[in-house]
């Protein structure tokens, strides 16, 4: 019988090229936010912030924390607590936009 | 895959070899930690609908003083915590790979830019307290309502993530001695998960902390 090692059982081991590719996507992101913000119409820049920042954040859950290769559990445990946020901030928006 | 049995055979093995009694909770561990990280999650989101808030409120005040703020500093930093973020996602990815002695250079290399990181911080907020803007401070006080709370928020969040970069540190820097010790090895590292899931959140938490401050105006 081989032994496998803790790596093997639960999940795989992540090369190393993989991270190093999600952070030059990160710091590609990180410039063209940026660019973006600091160059284009207000309105422009906060679509990019609203679409950038949140592709990062989960760039970062999926791959850096590993995510991507956890289990449903922990998936939806993860989505249940994000999108409690994601709610709770809809509705902040929903009560400023009619004061 | 090893059946429940194999498992409990090796573990036995294991607590043989060491004279003692072994109890290893892999899911539950990680479980747990991801737990006490929605707490973090909610608590800077608590903060975040704050700032959103304020932001809806006084939108000119915001964008004004976030035009104090030097963008530079706010990239670079941001370009130090994802590279930091790599360097401890590739220190995981070694021990798994059996390669202690690589980890353990990651893993470092992780502290250090965890310091940088608060150095370009510390001199950041020296500037503008010498100009009097800090909360309650001479040159703020003279300000509009909106731009105090700008200011204030600012300290608040930047100042509650970089006692999480402290927190992190030190819990990274306990764990590089582990490894060292051979208490973490390519057997047992979800310390060293655990560990690396804290330092991404305190990375995702200043990706956030960006655009709300430094792209703000």
């Amino acid at each position: 019988m081989t032994q496998l090692t803790l790596a093997e059982e639960h999940g795989h081991i992540v090369p190393y090229s993989t991270f190093i590719t999600v952070w030059v996507i990160l710091l590609a992101l990180t410039m063209i936010l940026t660019y973006v913000a600091k160059t284009f119409h207000e309105a422009l820049s906060v679509w990019a912030m609203l679409t950038i920042t949140p592709l990062k954040a989960g760039l970062v859950f999926y791959y850096f924390m590993h995510l991507k290769f956890e289990g449903p559990l922990l998936k939806a445990m993860v989505f249940v607590a994000l999108s409690t946020l994601v709610v709770f901030i809809g509705m902040l928006f929903f009560d400023t936009s009619f004061q | 895959m090893s059946s429940p049995a194999a498992q409990a055979h090796t573990d036995l093995a294991h607590a043989e070899a060491h004279g003692q009694a072994v109890h290893r909770d892999y899911a539950g561990a990680k479980i747990g930690m991801w737990l006490f990280l929605f707490t973090e999650i909610l608590l800077f989101g608590g903060l975040f609908i704050l700032y959103s808030a304020y932001r809806a409120k006084y939108p000119h005040e915001f964008h004004e003083a976030s035009n104090e703020l030097n963008f530079v500093i706010g990239v670079i930093n941001t370009v130090v915590l994802l590279t930091s973020s790599l360097s401890m996602a590739l220190s995981i990815s070694a021990v798994q790979k059996g390669n202690r002695r690589l980890s353990m250079i990651f893993l470092a290399a992780t502290v250090v830019l965890g310091g940088v990181f608060l150095v370009n911080k510390y001199f950041e907020w020296m500037v503008k307290i010498h100009h009097g803007l800090y909360p309650n401070g001479p040159e703020l006080l003279k300000r509009k309502p909106g731009e105090i709370l700008f200011f204030g928020l600012y300290f608040t969040m930047t100042g509650l993530h970089g006692l999480h970069v402290i927190a992190g540190m030190i819990v990274l820097s306990i764990l590089l001695v582990l490894l060292a010790k051979g208490r973490i090895g390519q057997d047992d590292y979800i310390k060293l998960e655990n560990g690396g899931l804290y330092w991404h959140l305190v990375d995702v938490i200043w990706i956030f902390l960006l655009p709300l401050f430094y792209l703000a105006a």
